[in-house]
Order: C-alpha cells, then structure tokens, then sequence
C-alpha cells in the first residue's frame, strides 16, 4: 500500500493568531480522493480538523479548499493527482472559521440582494418555452455554489471591494437569461455590484468545477448589457417599449 | 468544560428542522401565510441531500403520455409499496404533485421541454407512463436552488450550519429545540409555536451508500424522544445502481435515468439478465425486484471484475448521452476513468432511501405530539415498502407545503410555551460532555464498525441468524457509547458532531433490525431468505415509542384502502 504526506493548514483565529501545518501520513487506496484522505486523518488520528463536506460526489460544491496551491473540490481531486505529499490550505479569499472552514456568510448575504425571478405578467401557467430557450440559462444553473471562482478571483483577494464577484454574476445570467423572467439586473450589478472592477482574467472560468464559461458567458455579456442599457438611453427606452430583454 | 457554556434564545412562529427540498418548501408556505419562519441546516445553506436527486419529480402532467393521471399514478406508487404505504397519503401525493411542479415552475425553475414547449418528461422504474418531470440528470439541484431563492426571499430566516441535539416537549407539545452553531461554537435555544422536522434519511448508517454525511438519522431520534412514534424502520430502499470501483466511490449512485433513457443491465456473459426476471417491465421494474436481480446476478457468480454488473448506455451514442446524463458521464470519467459513451459501467446496489420514519397524520403531517410536524424522507406511510423513483421529489414539495400550511395555522393561534432552563442546561451538559480529555473512545470507530455491521447483516437479502448477530454487535456498540469522547472545543469540531451522530444512528439502527426481524415475511424492499414469500398477516406496521426511559413496540394493522381507491388498482393484484 502506498503512503501519502498529506499537510493540513490549521488556525481557529477567534481563539489564537497561530497558524500551523501539520502533517499526516495517509495510506492510499485505489481512487482515493483528498477528501478521503482527510477523513482518515479526522477518523482515524486527529478528530478535531475542521472540514466542510457533504455529498463527497462534487454535486453539493461544499469542500473547495486549496489543494497545492490550487483551488478546487477535494471530492474531485483524485491523490494520485495530486501526488505523494499534498498539501491543503482553506481558500484564502475568505476568513477562516477553523482549519480548511472559511465563512461564506458574506456571500450569502450579497445573493439576497438579487432580485428573484419574477414572471413576466404575461406568462400564462403551465408555461410555453421551447428548449432552445433554456440553453443559456441552463449553463449557469449548473452552479454547485462551492465558492471556487470567488477564491480565485484577485478582486475579491487583493481589493476586497464591492465587487459582487463571479458566483453572483453567474446567479444574475441565470436569472437574466430565463425566458419568462422579467427583471432588469443590469442597473444593480453595474452600481451596487461593481461588475466594472471585473478585468476579464477568466482565473474564475479555469477553476469551475462545473466547466461553466463564467467570463465568456456570463461576465463579458452582463457588461455588454450594462454598456446598452446604461450608457445608450434611446436603446433601452426602445427596449423598454418592447419589453425585450436581450 | 469548567463552566457550562451559555445559549442565546431565538423566538420564531415555526421552527423547521432541515433546509433540504421538504424544509424549504415548508417554509415558503408557512411564510406566505404570515408565520415567522427560522430554518436549522446541519450544512451550509443549499447543500442538502436534495441536490443530489438527478431522476426526475414524479407528476402525471401527461405531457408526452396523454393516459397519465392521478388515478394511475396513485396506482403505480400503492402497488409498488405493495400495500403497506397510507393510500390516503399516495393519493394526496399523486393528485397534487402536478400542482407543485407547475407552481415550482412559477417559482423559477426550467425544466427540460418537449418539442410543443411544454415540461418534458422521462420513463423511469415501475411508472406506468412516462412521468418524471427533469433537468437533465440534475433535477434536485435545480429544485433546492429554486425553493432556497424563493424561501429566503420570502423572508424565512436561515440559520445555518447549526446541529441539533433536542426537540423540547412541555405538557404534550412541541416547543422549541436546543442547537448547536458549528460555526460560532454557541448554543441557541430556539422556542417555537410549532416544530416541523424535515431531516431527511439515515443512510449513513450503512457503509456503502448513496447518502451525503446528513443522512444519520438525526430527526428519526429527536422526534421519538420528543415523543412522536416511528413506523416501517426496516424498510430500506436498495437502489439498484450504485458505482462499485474504485473502492473510494463504492455506492455512489448513477442516475435510474441511465435505464429510464435506455440502459441495459449485463452479466459478465454478456446476458441481458432482466429479460429473465422481468420479462414484461425489465430494467425499469420497480427498484427492489432491479436491485435483487442484480443483487442475485452477483453472488452467483456472474458479476462483474469488482463485484457488479454492467450496466450499459454507451450504444446511444456520445451527443445523447452528453445532453441527457452529463452528470452521469462526468462522474464516470472523474472517479474512475471510464468512458461511459465508450464503455460499459460497473453497477451494485447502494443503500439509498428509507421508506420508514417519522409516523404522520397523512393529511396534516402531523406526529402524535401537538405542534410537532414531519415531511420529506424523515417521515414514514407514503411510500409503503418501495419507493419508486421521482415520488421522493414529489414528496418533498406536496407534504413538505403540507408541513408549513399545518404548522403555520397552528402556530399562529398558539402561544409560546417557555422552554425550561434546567432542561436547557441538562442538555448543554450532555452534549459539552463529550468533549473529554484522557482516556475516551474515538466515535468514529464505533461508526465504522456499525456501518459495516448493517451493510454486511441487514443487506438487501437478510436472514433472522444474521440480522440477530447485527441486534448484539449494535448493543454491543450502544455499551461502549457511554466512553465515548473527543479533544478540542465546541466550534467545528468534527468528532462532536460524530458522538452526536453515533447517538442517532444506534436508535434507528436498533429499531431497524428489530423490526427487519419481527417482518417474517418477504414485501418489497424487505427481503428474507428465511421467509421469501408475502403474507397477508403481515399487512401491518411496527411502531416505535419511547416513554422517556425505553422504546417499545407495538403493531397497526394497514389502513384499509376504500372502495373508490380499491377501484383503482389493476385487476391482476392481489392485495395483501
């Protein structure tokens, strides 16, 4: 049986400012992911490492951390990958709970300032869409909310402004692209969201575990939209007349 | 600890035990009628076992099988549970889940359509017409974020990452609970005027399964302490395709999707072994007889290399397969390097659902207890002895709206019964208590070895000499459970959780195997080797209550379907 290092970052800053690493060894099996090597440490040597999880099938998004460096799910990262030592810190975009735990709240606070989906008043129950209509919503529905891109994103790292961040940009697409909706985003994300300071690195794209094209698809057409609608009055009183989104 | 640590106290209309599919929709409901609403989650908002559903939700829209109704969908899902499940509560089910996914619709969701435009919908196991209302393969994903948005913009507080150690009952009623917040290591006492528990399953106490970590039974343990009877723990749902290697992924599900859009099942001599033992329904039979054939394919030696057998969709071809089981594909080629548009899958049962719970008044959802309430997985009568895919989801929307209409029109001509602080402190007490230094027993040892136990002694064939040895190893753990302990504090701290948990998963595994030993008769998901055939002296459930120092048993016979119901079944089934 092979053995691994597996290295854990560990704090719990309410109660101290240390920060440590500690190292375990690990024996691998065959398909060993990270999050089971975490779990044998947890079961099996320290019950105390803090850790998020749940599905252990990459569908929940709830164990992102930064495996060497990079951010990913450690449901979805396979040891053998990942190599004879690993190591495993939280995301850093955020503040650490305790060990590889990170409070989100934040983000979920900017997700209630999305205004929800709402009927255009028109649409009739049962609804009629076709599913060409749905393709582009689909893709941002596929978000399994693991904060991966928000971690990665160096506006949120390094400015911490008021930029919404790329997870909540891909929460407005899928709301702005559903074909009964009826809400314009385009006005809040600009102002509120900060969807300016975005300079299309694409680093959120590369790291969604989803594949979602979150700057292709979602980013660079939100900001096409808030040039049309904020920048070009006539068009949107046009728009407006039409009751057309897009 | 050297002092006890202190609690905060949260006063809320409805308290809802739970923040998957049943737990949310509760909450929506409970608000819209004018109720204060707090939600507990054990995860992060959003993370619950319901993002998981991949199938479908079961409504007879009949938007590609024009025959389909509610007539027939309460047939389907009262034969499958073969008539042990409450008719009243099938027939609730399928006469208002179409409602529920039109209104889902409104809420926001978008399912995959049909060429006229209209909700799409796929064949899956032992439903009569095609019936289950999807997206792609990830349905639930898609209803958990859409009931998530709508609750929370409905003002339901969420409070989440909190664990909870005790629903409080003061003169026969439901009051409030005490909860655990991982995140701020603090107690909150929440005093409620009604309680709705929506926990979900117990799955996790078996090792190999289809179950995310919540699924331990938790709200099986709070209810019957509070005081509210348990029904059907022996019945298990075995799904029929879990994934068997490499061993890390053993028992992850793959979609019923997979067969419903046309895989078939493969022994290891390239047999499609169905036609043999379902000639007329095949692969989609229902999933008990699915599981048992492959169950059966297996021990007699024609499995495949690691102990399953092939289930196999690859001849659809890759633009099929990527459109209608992405999930399906990925999964395949992350965890174990196979190419399901190319190659065939290795499949075995996986623990996946328990049709028992939590016994509920089927039109109100409530417990025996006043003010206390339960919907989704948690709650027993609905499914019977099977459940046939897509009614979970299905579930979860009709009785979880149930659960928040009931509980918010109680609550809102009750008043608040103060919950006592010595029972407050009593409990804190407990649950600080397994925070030990020296000497103690690691919990998670104990787990494993239950875990192990079940999944080796209480199978998908089970035999009274093997379910009796599983009864004296679970006692046998429940004698340790006393030792056992962990270092650290009260935040994040994962072995607490487990100690917790461990407390949970001995009652309803107890409480299982003794009822999987008292059914001495073969009915549905409950199969014995000792006693294969069907009896009619069985058309009973085994209850559970506690009187506060033990749990006993007692027996009901089956509701009696009525004659307008009994008009509904096909003539060839011999109910019984």
């Amino acid at each position: 049986m092979n053995e691994a290092k597996v290295s854990i970052m560990r704090s719990e800053p309410a109660v101290s400012s240390e920060v440590k690493f500690e190292e375990f060894k690990v024996p691998v099996v065959e398909g060993m992911v990270v999050l089971d090597a975490v779990h044998y440490i947890q079961n099996n040597i320290d019950t105390t490492i803090g850790v998020r999880w749940n599905c252990k099938a990459a569908r929940c998004g709830s164990c992102a951390a930064e495996i060497n460096g990079s951010p990913r799910l450690m449901c979805k990262t396979r040891m053998e990958d990942a190599g004879p030592e690993v190591q495993i810190k939280p995301m850093r975009a955020f503040p650490v709970v305790k060990d590889l735990v990170t409070d989100l709240s934040h983000g979920y606070e900017v997700a209630k300032k999305i205004p929800p989906f709402t009927p255009r008043p028109e649409m009739k129950s049962p609804y009629k869409i076709q599913q060409i209509d749905i393709t582009r919503s689909k893709e941002f529905r596929l978000c399994i909310e693991c904060f991966l891109c928000m971690d990665v994103c160096h506006v949120i790292r390094e400015h911490h402004s008021d930029y919404f961040g790329p997870k909540h940009v891909v929460k407005i697409a899928a709301l702005d692209l559903h074909p009964a909706d009826s809400v314009d985003r385009s006005e809040l994300l600009h102002n509120e969201g900060g969807l300016g300071y975005c300079d299309i690195t694409k680093c959120c794209q590369e790291v969604c575990p989803e594949g979602i094209r979150i700057t292709d698809n979602a980013i660079i057409p939100e900001k096409e939209r808030i040039v049309d609608h904020v920048y070009d009055p006539i068009g949107r009183l046009i728009r407006a007349a039409r009751r057309r989104k897009w | 600890m050297n002092s006890e640590p202190d609690f905060t106290t949260i006063k809320v209309d409805v308290l809802i035990i739970g923040a998957g599919g049943a737990g949310l929709r509760a909450a929506i409901e409970a608000r819209s009628l004018g109720a204060s609403v707090a939600i507990l989650s054990k995860s992060l908002l959003g993370k619950a076992h319901t993002v998981m559903a991949e199938g479908g939700i079961a409504a007879s829209l009949g938007n590609v099988d024009n025959k389909d109704n509610w007539k027939v969908h309460f047939a389907d899902t009262y034969v499958e549970g073969v008539f042990l499940g409450n008719y009243r509560m099938s027939e609730i089910l399928a006469k208002e889940a179409p409602d529920r996914v039109y209104e889902l619709e409104r809420y926001g969701a978008l399912f995959d359509r049909t060429p006229g435009g209209l909700i799409s919908q796929r064949a899956f196991g032992a439903h009569t017409y095609r019936r289950l209302c999807h997206v792609g393969d990830k349905t639930g994903l898609e209803l958990i974020r859409t009931v998530q948005e709508k609750s929370v913009s409905s003002g339901a507080k969420v409070y989440d990452e909190l664990v909870i150690s005790k629903i409080f009952n003061k003169n026969g009623r439901a009051i409030g609970a005490l909860a655990l917040s991982m995140r701020e290591g603090k107690f909150y006492v929440f005093s409620a005027k009604a309680v709705i528990v929506a926990t979900g399953g117990l799955g996790r106490i078996y090792k190999v399964t289809s179950n995310s970590w919540e699924s331990t039974g938790d709200g099986h343990s709070l209810a019957v302490r509070a005081g509210a009877e348990l029904m059907d723990m022996e019945m298990v749902q075995f799904h029929p395709t879990g994934m068997v290697y490499p061993p890390a992924v053993r028992g992850l599900l793959v979609t019923e999707g997979v067969r419903g859009d046309g895989g078939i099942l493969l022994n290891n001599k390239g047999e499609r072994y169905m036609l043999k033992y379902s000639p007329k329904k095949k692969e989609l039979d229902a999933r008990d007889i699915v599981a048992r054939a492959n169950y059966n394919e297996i021990i007699e030696g024609r499995g495949s290399e690691h102990g399953g057998v092939y289930l196999d969709i690859s001849y659809k071809g890759k633009k099929f397969i990527m459109e209608k089981l992405p999930s399906m594909y990925m999964q395949y080629k992350e965890f174990a390097g196979i190419d399901i548009t190319k190659e065939k899958m290795e499949v075995a049962p996986t623990t996946h659902y328990h049709m028992g719970g939590i016994r509920v008044d089927p039109d109100t959802t409530q417990t025996r207890v006043e003010g206390l309430y339960a919907a989704g997985e948690v709650a027993s009568g609905l499914h019977g002895a099977n459940r046939l895919g897509g009614n979970s989801l299905a579930d979860i929307l009709v009785f979880g709206r149930r659960a928040g209409k009931y509980a918010a029109e109680y609550a809102l001509k009750s008043t608040y019964l103060d919950v006592d602080e010595v029972e407050v402190k009593d409990e804190i007490k407990r649950v600080s208590s397994y925070l030990k230094s020296g000497e103690k027993q690691n919990p998670y040892d104990l787990i494993e070895k239950l875990r192990t136990t079940m999944s080796e002694k209480v199978g998908i064939i089970r035999e009274e000499k093997h379910l009796k040895e599983a009864l004296d190893i679970i006692r046998e753990i429940k004698s340790k459970s006393g030792t056992v302990g962990v270092p650290g504090g009260l935040r994040f701290n994962p072995g607490l959780i487990a100690c917790l948990e461990l407390d949970n998963m001995l009652l309803s595994a107890e409480l299982l195997v003794n009822s999987a030993i008292e059914r001495r008769e073969s009915r549905g998901a409950h199969a014995r080797k000792d006693y294969p055939d069907r009896s009619k002296e069985f058309m009973k459930n085994f209850i559970y209550e506690y009187d506060g120092n033990k749990i006993s048993m007692t027996t009901a016979p089956v509701p009696k379907l009525p004659a307008e119901l009994e008009e509904l079944i096909p003539k060839e089934e011999v109910i019984g």
